[in-house]
């Protein structure tokens, strides 16, 4: 467009039929107006500006979406924003303290170097945070690890530290 | 890959929720959506209307009356799986689950959902099938009893009428003394199984009674083998009773190859799988034999 | 050089924020009123366009815009040949919008900018298309006989290029030769699949006449050249942006793709910001994927197991289209003699159009192909001559004392004929076998079999070249009044830690700690010179670049210390951040000497008063800036390799068959590996492992499943299968150091290094597994059960 153009005339929104959707997100009530089939991955990503749960895949394979939906991990992909109408959503964005400071599974990734370009890592984190808050005992043998951490694809570290990152996590956590 | 336009309905009651589905040819319930989200993201799966059934009063929980596991609508797989009654009860259960998609599909994923989409190589309608499990269907016209295997017809296909929501899905609690024994062959840990066998068999004097036998993966639906039962019946399950039982699945295979699996493979991996089931099941039914 | 953190396992500068989800990825990147796009794309092979009518679609609420070919001017042209190369008849490139015909699934016929992508998918399905079907040959070797179906009607048997290089003589060799081992070997299609699909957005300014462009991609100056070029822009009014990056494996190194002409281009036409994320449906229809060759090898040896000749003829599936000219067939071709004297190389090279997605180059880039083939062959020339396989490999491997070791008459990549600079191949080989339990292993394998088990140990060797040219740049600067350290290069990182690597490359030099160092690289307004990250070369070339202009950085703050402390510049060493007189508590902080460094007249804080013309340290003779002096401590320095320098490596690998249910389980993998110094070795461990881990779908999972009719039947993650970590063993890295002799920090690159023997371990490991049942051969990867099944049915068993 050069400058003396005039811009075109362009809808901002599309007509799709809308929905209210009310909802808990990182402990804030939140209430929007959105299309009734946006997926919650984009909701949280586009409609709050939580950027940080990443879409890899949107068939429900890589878990880079993992979110908690009503306190257990859950593909955001996967479910629709008004399907979430009345939980509570945590996303990564609330996983570290306030100040910033790394929950102990993210500062144990870190001393692993269990990430490298950092795309699936949000949904690994929650992944491995939710099955952490379970009662169900942890199995952190070599294989327990990895059928805790199969559903989450990675295609930089080859796995092997995100396998000690989670022992190192139960570690710091006090779990065995 | 985002889905199509539909129209969204979350009714709180079961009748609402059968006039939707009665109404509107081409409505589908939406209970987990793990399978059907996936089908709508690609496109695949075009329903005018979704009925959202997570609201609906009555749907959820587990209970086990007079030896009958009773699982409804909106039991997650996880919660199923990890249910300590239904640990105890029938632990088959558990065993299988561990091999459904990965925990966080299994949270959020249904067991009804996953009879209704009645994938020929998912390891919920092979449990079913296995253990004579019942779904109860709810329309317009009332309620049905669908046995197991009259509920999976073919490939994606089920018995399961528009109108009809399936409300609820039994499971038998195991014979005292029973053993039981679930595996499968995938390509990756969590895949669906290229051939999956699931066995449940109690022994007496050493003899083995009540065999079951069912495997998935290796037809347009799971399949009772229940001629490789009647075989097993009554023998010691010596290593040539295996063999005879295996040889009486020869025909069972009738999956087409694709790029990972042919039928002769299949055939491989079902009698292995038979073979090295039965075994297991046995070992676990000595030890909770009668005295 | 100081090696206080070059060569330290230090933590990576980028992970907080990458770990609390503060990355910032193309479509994280806030536009306002931004327009998204979706493609139709073609469901056929190969046709004819008999009819496009977008009527409806442009009618659909919502859509802003629909283009053809028709609407995009001067666009609609092929798009550039990257690599020449004389070896190519009539090179194709794919135009950004399908013109009159299609020659792949997935290839791009319309491109639509709608409101959301939810609208822009709803019109794309509304695009009316008919198609006059063509036929198709998806057979490497059938597409090249006369009379097959043509990809292109004006080239001739689907001949894309066809290249022989030729070292030595082989003729002469196979002559004499007291053994000749012959085998043919496939490796079949894959791809990268990133876990951030492509992605691209961009921003018009019609006042400043700016576009901006931010870009998943690894090579940020290389596409603001283009766009700048074909938008016919300054240069200066072009910025390209590549941000966070979610690993790029070659797939995103291939400029253009047509969205990467496409959506700027609406960017400017519309007023408004535009973006395309791709997804993985179309990740898999649309962008680069590699590996298809098949190979047949000849190794001509003398009875002692000396391979003295190797002759290689190979097919290499280049798909539709070669916008990377030859790149992954010389490679392989560069790669084939592997770490082995031969002296005596024939290789040759036929590139093939097939009716799929283009090729250019997948981690790796054609050496596991190279290295499939003629480890494969050194292991069936062992069998045959009766030698043990490890034997047979030391008794050809290039000796320390050999280096460099030149291989007349092959070019590798970047146009220079192939040297192999240093090495120590026989031990690390021995480390390979000792990690495994050495002869032990024979005893364990036996035990196994009595108990019904059947495990094999699989080796394979491999160099690889890395570090090419033509050059890259590195400029830092100590900021005044903070004296924060910035770092900038030209490449750009997609994961492999960047910003910690050359932070540990400057901190040494100037003395502080590598957080403290910013590195910013991937944004041409930050620097722009350069080329891009690919083959291994960031830390070679980027990391010489940046190391000599720390040093010159270095000299300047001594210098300028020196003055500051007025004492001799022999005497000033730096540490903690501060130039300190040795043997004293005397210093001066790189702040201050950087705030000093930059005469001021107007004085913003505090620290900023110490530079004002008036303040006690400020010069009061002579011009404030001396001649020949620039303000600030800065220096922008190049490197440019004179030629690739050859990293290497062993992998061997413990591996379990079940034949009754044909699974392979490897029970664990060892690579030993040399990339010479090591700057960080927890992040080298981590691209060993990366690599090993895409080598390992690729050698029992990965395989693009074409259909006959050219349709992709597998384009989903749910059925191509990339590992999950319940699919990868143990596995142990070690390390050997040999330092490379042609740059200063004596390193080699590794990104690749992972992938490249995997396949071969595996497939060497599997025969030695199922030897006792009967002769299995495995010559194809990725292994399947179904092909383990017809293996065992073929023996009998």
């Amino acid at each position: 467009m050069r400058r003396a153009q005039i811009r075109p005339a362009i809808p901002e929104r599309s007509e799709d039929p809308r929905v209210e959707v009310a909802l808990t997100v990182n402990g804030q009530p939140v209430r929007r107006t959105v299309s009734v089939r946006m997926l919650l991955s984009d909701f949280l990503r586009h409609e709050l500006g939580l950027t940080g749960t990443h879409v890899g895949c949107e068939h429900g394979v890589c878990g880079c979406c993992t979110v908690h939906i009503g306190g257990k991990a859950g593909r955001s992909c996967l479910t629709l924003a008004v399907q979430a109408n009345g939980f509570e959503v945590r996303t990564i964005e609330d996983v570290a303290g306030e100040d910033g400071i790394l929950h102990p599974i993210q500062q144990a990734f870190k001393e692993c170097h269990a990430l490298q370009c950092g795309f699936c890592t949000p949904g690994m984190v929650m992944n491995i945070l939710s099955r952490f808050q379970e009662p169900e005992p942890l199995d952190l043998s070599e294989d327990g690890i990895r059928d805790m951490l199969s559903g989450n694809l990675c295609r930089c570290t080859g796995y092997i530290n995100i396998i000690a990152a989670v022992r190192r996590a139960a570690e710091l956590l006090g779990r065995e | 890959m985002k889905p199509p336009l539909f129209a969204y309905r979350a009714p709180t009651t079961l009748d609402e929720a059968i006039k939707f589905m009665a109404g509107n040819a081409d409505a589908m319930v939406l209970a987990g959506g793990q399978s059907l989200m996936p089908a709508m993201n690609f496109r695949l799966a075009n329903p005018s209307m979704l009925v959202d059934i997570q609201h609906v009063e009555g749907l959820t929980g587990i209970t086990i009356e007079s030896g009958r596991i009773v699982i409804k609508a909106m039991t997650r797989h996880r919660e199923l799986e990890l249910n300590a009654d239904v640990r105890r009860a029938n632990p088959l259960i558990a065993e299988t689950m561990a091999h459904v998609a990965h925990i966080p599909i299994r949270n959020r994923g249904t067991v009804v959902g996953s009879l209704c989409h009645a994938d020929p190589s998912a390891e919920m309608p092979l449990m079913f099938v296995l253990l004579d499990g019942m779904l109860v269907a709810k329309g317009s016209n009332g309620t049905r009893h669908i046995p197991a295997q009259q509920f999976f017809q073919s490939f994606l296909t089920t018995a399961r009428k528009q109108d009809e929501i399936v409300v609820e899905a039994h499971l038998p609690v195991l014979p005292s003394g029973a053993g039981w024994a679930f595996d499968e062959v995938t390509r990756r840990h969590g895949d669906y199984a290229l051939v999956g066998v699931g066995c449940v068999l109690e022994l007496e004097d050493g003899r083995a009674k009540g065999v079951r036998l069912a495997a998935c993966g290796i037809a347009d639906r799971p399949i009772r083998l229940g001629a490789a039962e009647s075989a097993l019946n009554g023998t010691t399950l010596a290593s040539g009773d295996l063999d005879a039982a295996v040889w009486t699945t020869a025909d069972a295979v009738t999956q087409t190859d694709d790029m990972n699996t042919s039928a002769s493979f299949r055939r491989r991996v079902l009698g292995t799988l038979i073979r090295r089931l039965v075994h297991t099941a046995a070992l676990r039914a000595q030890n909770r034999s009668r005295p | 050089m100081s090696t206080r953190t070059f060569g330290a396992r230090i933590e990576r500068n980028i992970d907080p924020k990458l770990l609390r989800g503060e990355g910032a990825f193309v479509d994280d990147i806030p536009l306002t009123n931004v327009l998204h796009v979706a493609f139709l794309r073609s469901p056929m092979a190969r046709a004819r366009i008999a009819k496009l009518d977008v009527t409806a679609a442009k009618n659909y609420p919502g859509v802003a815009a629909i283009y053809t070919c028709d609407d995009i001017g001067p666009l609609d042209m092929p798009m550039p040949l990257l690599i020449p190369h004389p070896s190519m008849k009539n090179p194709k490139t794919q135009g950004p919008l399908a013109r009159g015909d299609v020659h792949y699934v997935g290839q791009t016929i319309a491109m639509v900018v709608a409101v959301d992508r939810y609208t822009a998918e709803d019109a794309a399905a509304l695009i009316e298309v008919e198609f006059e079907p063509l036929p198709v040959e998806m057979d490497l070797e059938k597409a090249l006989q006369d009379g097959a179906p043509l990809v292109h009607p004006d080239v001739p048997n689907n001949l894309a290029a066809h290249f022989v290089q030729v070292s030595g003589d082989p003729d002469g060799a196979f002559a004499r030769a007291e053994h000749i081992t012959r085998i043919q070997i496939q490796v079949d299609r894959s791809t990268a699949a990133p876990m951030e699909c492509r992605a691209v957005a961009a921003r018009w300014d019609a006042v400043s006449g700016e576009l901006t462009v931010w870009d998943g991609t690894q090579a940020p100056i290389s596409v603001r050249g283009g766009l700048a070029s074909i938008f016919q822009l300054d240069e200066d009014k072009v910025r390209v942006i590549a941000p966070d990056v979610g690993g790029g494996f070659g797939q995103k190194v291939l400029l253009f793709y047509p969205d990467e002409l496409l959506v700027p281009m609406a960017a400017i036409q519309l007023g408004r910001p535009v973006k395309y994320i791709e997804d993985r449906r179309e990740n898999f229809i649309g962008s680069s994927q590699e590996r298809t060759q098949i190979h047949v090898i000849e190794l001509a040896a003398m009875r002692t197991g000396e391979v003295i000749g190797l002759r290689d003829s190979f097919l290499h599936d280049t798909g539709a289209f070669i916008p990377y000219g030859i790149a992954v067939a010389q490679v392989a071709s560069t790669s084939i003699a592997g770490p082995y004297r031969i002296p005596n190389i024939w290789v040759e090279f036929k590139a093939v159009y097939t009716p799929t997605v283009q090729v250019t180059p997948y981690r790796g880039c054609g050496r596991p192909q190279a290295c499939f083939a003629t480890e494969r062959a050194m292991d069936q020339l062992a069998e045959d001559l009766g030698i043990d396989r490890f034997e047979i490999r030391h008794r050809n491997f290039i000796g320390e004392s050999e280096f460099p070791y030149p291989r007349e008459g092959l070019l590798f990549a970047d146009g220079l004929k192939v040297t192999l600079d240093s090495g120590q191949y026989s031990k690390a080989l021995g480390m390979a076998i000792a990690s495994l339990g050495g002869s032990q292993f024979l005893a364990e394998q036996e035990k196994a079999r009595g108990e019904g088990k059947y495990l094999g140990l699989g080796l394979a060797c491999y160099v690889e070249g890395t570090g090419l040219g033509p050059y890259e740049g590195g400029h830092i600067r100590i900021h005044p009044i903070t004296g924060k350290v910035y770092v900038n290069t030209g490449l750009s990182t997609q994961g492999q830690g960047h910003d910690t690597v050359f932070a540990q490359i400057v901190a040494d030099q100037l003395g502080v700690s590598p957080e403290e160092v910013i590195v910013v690289e991937g944004d041409t307004k930050a620097f722009d010179w350069g080329v891009a990250t690919f083959a291994s070369r960031a830390a070679v070339v980027s990391g010489n670049a940046i190391h000599k202009a720390a040093i010159t950085v270095r000299r300047k703050v001594l210098e300028a210390a020196a003055n500051m402390l007025e004492i001799d510049i022999g005497q000033v060493e730096l540490h903690d951040s501060a130039a300190w007189i040795k043997g004293s508590n005397r210093f001066v902080p790189l702040a201050a000497i950087a705030t000093a460094s930059n005469p001021l007249r107007y004085a913003f804080n505090e620290a900023a008063q110490a530079a004002t013309q008036f303040a006690p340290a400020s010069k009061h003779d002579g011009p404030p800036l001396g001649e020949g002096q620039s303000p600030g401590i800065e220096a922008t320095e190049y490197y440019s390799p004179s030629q690739s320098t050859w990293a290497y490596g062993v992998h061997a690998a413990v591996v379990e068959v079940d034949p009754q249910l044909c699974t392979v389980k490897i029970r664990k993998y060892v690579c030993v590996h040399d990339c010479g110094n090591m700057i960080n070795p927890m992040i080298v461990e981590g691209q060993v492992m990366g690599g090993i881990a895409q080598g390992i779908g690729g050698a029992l999972y990965e395989h693009l499943d074409y259909q006959p009719d050219g349709n992709l039947s597998n384009a989903s993650l749910m059925d191509f299968l990339v590992p999950y970590a319940t699919e990868i063993p143990p596995v142990s890295v070690l390390h050997l150091e040999t330092p490379s002799p042609l740059n200063p920090l004596g390193v080699k690159g590794v990104g690749e290094a992972g992938c490249i023997a995997v396949g071969a371990v595996v497939a060497s490991g599997v025969e030695d597994a199922l030897r006792p049942l009967g002769p299995v051969k495995v010559r194809q990867v990725p292994l399947t059960p179904r092909m383990i099944s017809e293996a065992l049915e073929k023996i009998g068993h």
